[in-house]
């Protein structure tokens, strides 16, 4: 599997190839450890959330909130304590940057999390991984002894008043505790349901204390942040979308992997084609989900051609969402029938069965997959799903429901005739009820 | 009107209130104190201790294990219960000594899961969601592991095992079935 960058020099992937990438010293061999220097000897907490704000950092978790804005919403004269939390419960499908992010530069994410403590007035911050990810938990484990012998973490960090404790903390297999307040529910030891916002987490989060969960990605971005400046890092990439972004890529490609790109990389067509090694097998490039399983998939023709560039706004004009970054690519082998059904039955299965729409909602749409699936589909039934998924979008109470929705929406109106395959003709006999056409 | 209900038996989970707590070495007892001693509330170190505790209870939450639980976290038995039951990982029934989880998800479906799995029911004669007989194997699908670009793949234990392929699978097999593999429960 490739890791690397192109198009960049790598910022977040600089140090992932080397021997001994995981350890402290080759870490602050190359470059580890300045920016907390620089931030404890001669930046305020202000001034490091000025230089976030400037960077045009926005969250890699698939919201893509602005990470400095985010940091000013945190109450500076509350007296309460005040935490830092790094999502790592990865499990959005396609999505697996982060892993390979903490498994090969662990160093990387404590400097940027002691980073963003101080910037908050943080003394206690906590990396929620996701329970399957144990190997990383013991490799977080280890990288954070080894920064505490270096007087990098606990008490009067680098001999300074700053104090800060770095802890991991494991989750046990829900998808849902990716969402942020259903990451604090389960931090605090509950069932991990969502909770209503607001309040914000930013004001009132871990333990009705003011907290900002940040993603992974999010947060080793801060260390190149600090030394470059705000400004510097934001010109790698664009206006409104700043720095480099970490892609992951999986599926019928024949360089899968994970890539360090400029935000508003030129063009998706050449990155799939070129720097992913195209399509195996001579096949043909037929879709792609490029923002992980979450976002609206793409059919090559909205890519091939299209110039479609890789940020933010490149991805919502060509109809879909950078999301967490992960590139699902279809040839023309997968019947996107089947490939929907597939994360449908993942939607299903990860509802957390909080509010109604998107448990029973999920729940139908599997049985009506399921059912077209076994050769009773009926003319009106890709209608039937998209009226189902009406009453989920917009209606449940987290956005995993919405989640559960946009797949569905774009297959069918991207690829109608994978359903219509499906749906006609009645092959055992049955009747619909409803004379016609499908009215998709 | 169900049994539950009946005055005699005003519990309906009373199979489930333990009358014995389990007990642990004091080895384990210092990694639980590990855990707790991270969070301003015990409860936060709910999940750390069940992943203990099904550990040391041959691979589930029994019902001493959940006594414990409850005493050591200062909850309620049912807070136990209502926190295994939300996490695909807690178990609250026994499984295999190996654990076969094997991803089912687009990334890896396209990539041939389905052929793997098929290739482990064949093998081990289990349907997803079964035990053998003898306890040694468990196969499951679960949803993608973050192991997409090196798919397909499973995760046996805590273990992963990337880039499957049939004969990879019949390795790895004969492995757990002579003991030379861990199960990668820790
Ligand atoms: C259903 C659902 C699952 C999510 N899963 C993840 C995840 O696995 N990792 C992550 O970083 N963010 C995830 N998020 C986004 C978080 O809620 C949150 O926006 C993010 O952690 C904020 O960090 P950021 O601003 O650095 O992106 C998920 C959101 C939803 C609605
Ligand atoms: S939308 Fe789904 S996951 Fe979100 S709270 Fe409702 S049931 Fe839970
Ligand atoms: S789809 Fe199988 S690991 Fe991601």
């Amino acid at each position: 599997m490739f890791i690397g960058a192109i198009g960049c020099e790598p910022l977040q992937l600089r140090r992932v190839n080397l021997e001994n990438s995981r350890s402290i010293e080759t870490y602050r061999k190359n470059g580890g450890y300045e920016a907390l220097r620089k931030v404890l000897d001669r930046m305020s907490p202000d001034v490091v959330i000025g230089e976030v704000k400037k960077s045009a950092l926005r969250g890699r978790g698939g919201a893509g909130f602005p990470t400095g804005m985010k940091w000013g919403f945190v109450p500076k004269d509350s007296p309460k304590p005040k935490y830092v939390v790094c999502n790592a419960d990865e499990s959005e499908p396609g999505t697996f940057k982060d892993r390979y992010l903490m498994e090969r530069d662990p160093h990387m994410l404590i400097e940027g999390m002691l980073i963003a403590a101080y910037a908050l007035g943080s003394k206690a911050t906590y990396i929620y991984t996701r329970g399957e990810y144990r190997y990383l938990i013991e490799i977080m484990d280890r990288a954070i002894e080894e920064a505490r012998a270096a007087g990098l973490a606990g008490d009067k960090i680098l001999g300074t008043e700053f104090s800060c404790e770095i802890y991991t903390h494991t989750g046990a297999g829900a998808y849902i505790c990716g969402e942020e307040t259903a990451l604090l529910n389960s931090l605090e030891g509950l069932r991990g349901h969502p909770r209503m916002k607001p309040p914000f987490p930013a004001v009132a989060g871990l333990y009705g204390c003011p907290t900002v969960v940040n993603n992974v990605e999010t947060l080793t971005a801060v260390p190149d942040i600090i030394k470059m400046g705000g400004e510097a890092w934001q010109k790698l990439g664009t206006e409104k979308s700043g720095g480099t972004k970490v892609w992951s890529v999986s599926g019928h490609v024949n360089r899968p992997g994970v890539y360090e790109l400029p935000m508003g990389y030129e063009d998706m067509e050449k990155f799939i084609m070129e720097d992913c090694g195209g399509i195996p097998n001579g096949r043909q490039l037929k879709a792609v989900i490029p923002g992980g399983s979450s976002v609206y998939i793409m059919p090559a023709s909205d890519i091939v051609g299209k110039k479609v560039k890789m940020d933010y706004e490149g991805l919502v004009a060509a109809g879909s969402m950078v999301g967490s970054g992960g590139f699902i690519v279809m040839d023309d082998t997968v019947d996107i029938f089947e490939s929907t059904k597939n994360l449908t039955e993942f939607y299903k299965h990860e509802s957390c069965g909080w509010c109604t729409p998107c448990r029973e909602g999920t729940d139908w749409l599997v049985k009506v997959f399921k059912r077209i699936a076994r050769g009773e589909g009926r003319p009106d039934d890709a209608q039937l799903l998209l009226d189902i998924v009406d009453n989920i979008e917009g209606k449940s109470f987290c956005p995993l429901g919405d989640a559960a929705s946009w797949p569905i929406q774009s297959a069918i109106k991207k690829f109608p005739e994978d359903f219509k395959r499906h749906l006609l003709p009645l092959t055992n006999g049955k009747e619909s009820g409803k004379e016609g056409l499908p009215t998709i | 009107m169900s049994q539950q209900f009946l005055p005699d038996n005003p519990l309906p989970q009373e199979v489930r209130v333990p009358d014995e707590m389990a007990v642990f070495s004091p080895e384990v007892e210092a990694e639980i104190d590990r855990h707790l001693a991270k969070y301003p509330l015990k409860r936060s170190a709910i999940l750390p201790l069940m992943f203990i505790v099904q550990r040391e209870r041959a691979g589930f939450l029994d019902p001493p294990g959940v006594a414990y639980l409850a005493n050591r976290l200062g909850v309620r038995i049912m807070d136990i219960w209502e926190v295994a039951t939300f996490y695909s990982m807690i178990n609250t029934e026994p499984v295999g000594m190996y654990h076969l989880q094997i991803c089912r998800t687009l990334s890896c479906k396209i990539l041939g899961a389905g052929t793997i799995t098929e290739h482990c029911t064949r093998r081990l004669g289990i349907k997803p969601g079964e035990t053998t007989p003898d306890k040694i194997f468990s196969l499951s699908e679960v949803e993608c592991l973050g192991s997409c670009g090196t798919a397909p793949m499973m995760q046996i234990g805590f273990d992963y095992y990337e880039n499957l392929t049939t004969g990879k699978v019949d390795e790895l097999i004969e492995k757990c079935r002579s003991g030379e593999l861990s199960n990668g429960v820790r």
